[in-house]
């Protein structure tokens, strides 16, 4: 394996060396040894271009400064990232790329996180020689139903037009005109319409494409980031949760080259955390009263629902947990099923859409957790799955049943069942069919706002983190991540107005109804559920929050067993 | 030793100052002198004082005369620079040529320490300090100036830009 040193300071010559792969670019080289070097055009997910020419490097004994991007490395190389002739070239290639730039960073929704902002500070020559003036191109093109494209502020890296050629594999996006005059559209008649268009924004360096849902909402410096799994599919993409406000305000992807890569779906990024923010969210425990739901305290209604649960044997009642819900919640809920309510009544609902599926990354499956709520217990072994559960419903055996985070009333058929119930309590976050059946509801945490993990379809456990406060739960550092405004503002600042919800995590209030019934069950927090997990079902044998990282780990089942279902 | 009424001893005093009436006397004539000086007291608020350029008063958004359009693009710099935390902006998408604007734009008088951050910040130049020093709240609520109370036309603010194009 070829040897090569990688020099960051110019002041220190000797560098640090790491021996990797035959065709190993020095790009990657050096990111292993933890020296970034700028460029724009290059993207580890993507093909290497080589057309910014900003990673040009010193490298000795060749004639040229040559790119970091597509040169292989060799034995001996010795690479110098920042010796003056290096930086001298990339002044050069800023100065050029921002010849038609507008800078208009004030407008621009990239600022903040833009690598064109940050290299020019970096490395940018802080004048310009061009007294011109700059180029007009098209600006505020859609180019879809979700992106708009800036001609003006593209540095035609090309990484969109390869992310469409090569990742989503429908080629849409060309380069168009010739010379300064090169800008980015989309083919005759196309549109950018693929179901995996929106990576083509996180991809971009620049503000040229930007995200028609998010465009001038927020700047990213107000916002606070949480690593997060995404609810949209089976697949549980690694997602970034943005904040501002108490108000969850776009999603983008996070690396895990186990699970997604550098990509979600489109669907995903919209769709999947418009709940949080619902106008329909409950905000209080209700309890029937004289035929309708009627607000009512926490404790009152948790022992209210331990009442009501009280006098049924254990064939009477009958628990259904969630695919939405995280381990955690279906753990404490079959707990609280077998031990305290004595039964084994219980089962989730599948929410598979056939068809669906693509062979990229979106799922038939629409629940992030099927697999984990299989395996922590929520199943029957005796075959009282959920189309028996109502078939007992229907003929009066079951009497009580317990839905947890989920909407069950698929159909009229099943709210007629559900009216025959004595006892229906459900636990949801916002108002749905099934709630407004209950006997008592109480409003529950979705996965923004507690700590929870989800299993993919593969088996792989992963870690979801608060990213919106609760009533009960403050945005403080070390639970949360907090931005500045987070930090420094006071309870009187409008941007701390956000909507703070009175709900609570199902296993939160699922373990409250057990000890009131007798049952031992009382946790601090998901990490000590997590931990019990971890101690008494066989898959999760050994695995604790620390160990889960940002990665995830995968279930102690063969791999195999999981790639079959 | 004399001692005052804390405990503490005070100043030793000569035997002419313990005389007292010549110090008194000697007070009074430094008062009376006062009498046949230029007067500097301003009969405020009948008399008002108009401060000079480099002033800086509370900041206000420049309305453009002609348009009739403020000149912020809702950067959310001065929000950033803001050592108080005392503005918040929310932008917007705006059909005009300039993309974005500021659909609410809030400066809590109560947290302003009138240090002209903001406006050096600005890319647009779009938010100065005033000559306006006279502000008076009878609440916390009264105390947060929307766009309604911040856009000033520019024709008003001669004096600050102008000073602002020649020592910035």
């Amino acid at each position: 394996m070829p040897k090569v040193t990688i020099v960051d300071d110019p002041a220190n010559g000797t560098g640090k060396s790491i021996e990797v792969e035959n065709g190993t670019t020095v790009i990657k080289a050096a990111a292993r040894v933890g020296v970034e070097i700028p460029h724009f055009c290059y993207h580890p997910g993507l093909s290497v271009a080589g057309n910014c020419r900003m990673c040009l490097v010193e490298i000795e004994k060749m004639p040229k400064l040559a790119i970091a991007c597509a040169t292989q490395v060799s034995d001996g190389m010795v690479v110098h990232v920042n010796s003056p002739k290096a930086l001298e070239a990339r002044k050069a290639v800023l100065e050029f790329i921002l010849i038609n730039h507008p800078l208009d960073c004030p407008i621009c929704d990239e600022a903040g996180e833009c690598n064109l902002q940050d290299y020019t500070y970096s490395h940018g020559p802080g004048h310009s020689a061009f007294e011109e003036a700059k180029n007009k191109k098209p600006k505020r093109v859609p180019l879809g139903p979700n992106v708009v494209y800036d001609g003006e502020r593209c540095i035609l890296c090309s990484r969109c037009i390869r992310f469409m050629d090569e990742v989503a594999k429908d080629p849409t996006l060309t380069f168009v005109e010739r010379g300064d005059r090169v800008y980015i559209d989309t083919f005759p008649g196309r549109e950018l319409t693929n179901p995996y268009s929106m990576n083509v924004i996180d991809l971009c360096p620049v503000g040229a494409l930007t995200n028609r849902d998010y465009r001038f909402k927020a700047r990213v410096w107000e916002t606070s980031s949480t690593e997060s799994i995404c609810q949209g599919c089976a697949r549980g993409c690694n997602i970034n949760v943005w904040v501002r406000n108490n108000e969850i305000l776009r999603l983008t992807p996070r690396n895990n080259s186990d699970v997604n890569n550098y990509w979600i779906c489109d669907s995903g990024r919209l769709e999947s955390f418009r709940h949080v923010n619902s106008e329909e969210r409950l905000n209080s425990p209700m309890i029937r009263k004289d035929g309708t739901l009627q607000e009512a305290g926490w404790d009152e209604a948790l022992a209210h629902a331990a009442d009501a649960l009280k006098p049924f044997s254990k064939d009477e009642v009958a628990v259904i947990g969630s695919a939405y819900a995280s381990v955690e919640d279906n753990y404490v809920l079959q707990k609280f099923a077998r031990q305290v309510l004595g039964t084994s009544n219980i089962d989730f609902a599948a929410h598979v859409v056939e068809g669906s599926e693509d062979n990229f990354l979106i799922r038939a499956d629409k629940t992030p957790n099927a697999y984990g709520a299989r395996e922590v217990g929520v199943v029957s072994p005796k075959g009282v799955d959920i189309s028996r559960i109502f078939d007992l419903i229907g003929s009066g055996r079951i009497k009580a049943l317990y839905v947890m985070d989920d909407d069950i009333v698929t159909g009229k058929e099943v709210e007629d069942l559900l009216a025959k119930l004595d006892v229906l309590i459900v636990n949801h976050w916002v108002s749905t069919k099934t709630t407004q059946l209950a006997d008592v509801v109480f409003p529950s945490a979705t996965f923004a706002e507690k700590f929870g993990t989800y299993v993919n379809f593969l088996g792989r456990v992963q870690l979801a983190k608060p990213a919106v406060a609760t009533l009960e739960q403050e945005r403080v550092p070390g639970r949360f991540n907090v931005s500045r405004l987070d930090k420094f503002g006071s309870a009187f600042d409008r941007w701390n107005k956000g909507p703070r919800r009175n709900v609570r995590s199902s296993w939160e209030i699922v373990s409250a109804i057990g000890s009131l019934l007798g049952g031992k069950m009382r946790y601090d927090s998901a990490q000590k559920v997590f931990d019990e997990i971890a101690q008494s079902v066989p898959g999760f044998r050994g695995m604790s929050y620390a160990k889960l990282g940002d990665r995830g780990a995968l279930l102690k089942k063969s791999k195999e067993e999981a790639m079959v279902r | 030793m004399t001692s005052n009424r804390n405990g503490k001893s005070g100043p030793k005093l000569t035997l002419w100052e313990k005389l007292y009436f010549p110090e008194i006397i000697h007070g009074m004539s430094i008062t009376i002198r006062a009498f046949f000086r230029p007067k500097f007291t301003r009969q405020y608020p009948e008399e008002r004082w108009v401060p000079p350029p480099v002033f800086r008063g509370r900041p206000v958004l420049v309305l453009e005369d002609e348009t009739r359009v403020e000149r912020c693009v809702a950067c959310g710099l001065c929000a950033r620079v803001c050592p108080s935390l005392a503005i918040d902006v929310q932008a917007a998408e705006t059909e005009l040529d300039k993309e974005r604007y500021p659909e609410r734009f809030e400066i809590n008088m109560l947290r302003c320490i009138f240090c002209g951050f903001c406006e050096e910040v600005c890319p647009e130049e779009a938010i100065v300090m005033s000559q306006d020093f006279e502000m008076t709240f009878s609440n916390p609520k009264e105390a947060i100036f929307g766009k309604d109370r911040l856009l000033t036309p520019a024709s008003s603010l001669k004096d600050r830009l102008e000073f602002l194009k020649q020592y910035r």
